[in-house]
């Protein structure tokens, strides 16, 4: 099985997450959007992993790594994120992104 | 056509499907449950690429966690589709147009890329507990160290910005 299938599948999902960031205004939303672009990327990762291996690499655990590392990533962002977008609707009882414009004056 | 190839197909359609899902829905809580199931199929994906202690990763942290978190937060705020911001037509569609062109592009520039094709039949273990393990302590241990730091700074971060001033 070609690695291009994986490639094409992993860039429809990102282009799908950057469509969601573009055409949302729902901050939650946004927020999951970016998730799965970073899940697209995950899975790119896994698939050269297996390319890799595949070509009698001994190193190709390293991507797999790479992926533990940016769920790391992910979740401590996930956390942070959702209090601030808590606070947000806290403040201004709303999950508009387009009512954080106020924060420019 | 192989197995591997019925199965990936599959699981592309449902990645895919879902994924739409995820951006149309009205109702955030849609989104969320279509959210789940494509990292649920991406989670099937991991396990068909030999990535098993991922899988299982992806399934406890993203599934299980992250996502629940998602619907704890929605939930709380109480949205649903009545209270649903939306953007203007024309901005709508000017977002698609711009992510259907990237992805146009991309896919341009890749599909005369020449590359290895998997094999699927042969499994490695290589995406297992141990040998990731060994791999994470010797060479990867201080990018560990500091994800924790990472983890505490965003721990303290969601308390002080969660509490109420």
């Amino acid at each position: 099985m070609p690695v291009q299938y994986y490639i094409f599948l992993s860039i429809a999902l990102f282009c799908i997450g950057v469509m969601g960031v573009l055409i949302r205004r729902n901050a939650i939303i946004i927020f999951m959007c970016i998730e799965l672009m970073l899940n697209a990327v995950n899975l790119l990762l896994v698939a050269f992993s297996k390319m890799w291996v595949d070509a009698g690499r001994t190193d190709a655990a390293s991507a797999q790594l790479f992926v533990f590392f940016v769920m790391v990533v992910a979740a401590a962002e996930v956390t942070v994120g959702l209090a601030v977008i808590v606070m947000m609707y806290r403040n201004s009882h709303s999950v508009d992104i387009n009512i954080l414009n106020r924060l420019k004056n | 056509m192989s197995l591997h190839e019925i199965i990936f197909i599959i699981l592309s359609v449902v990645s895919i499907v879902t994924a739409l899902g995820v951006i149309i829905s009205k109702n955030p809580v849609n989104s969320v449950l279509s959210l789940i199931v494509l990292f649920f199929s991406i989670t099937c994906h991991y396990v068909m690429l030999n990535a098993q202690f991922l899988a299982i990763v992806n399934f406890i942290v993203y599934m299980g966690a992250i996502m629940v978190l998602f619907l704890f937060v929605i939930m709380l705020l109480n949205l649903n589709s009545e209270l649903e911001p939306q953007k203007r037509n024309w901005l709508k569609y000017a977002g698609a147009v711009s992510g259907g062109a990237l992805l146009l592009v991309i896919t341009g520039i890749l599909r005369s890329a020449s590359m290895a094709s998997l094999d699927m039949n042969t499994a490695s273990d290589i995406g297992l507990i141990k040998n990731l393990g060994n791999v994470l302590f010797k060479q990867y241990v201080v990018p560990f160290e500091i994800s924790s730091i990472l983890f505490l700074s965003a721990m303290i971060g969601a308390v002080v910005l969660g509490k109420k001033d």
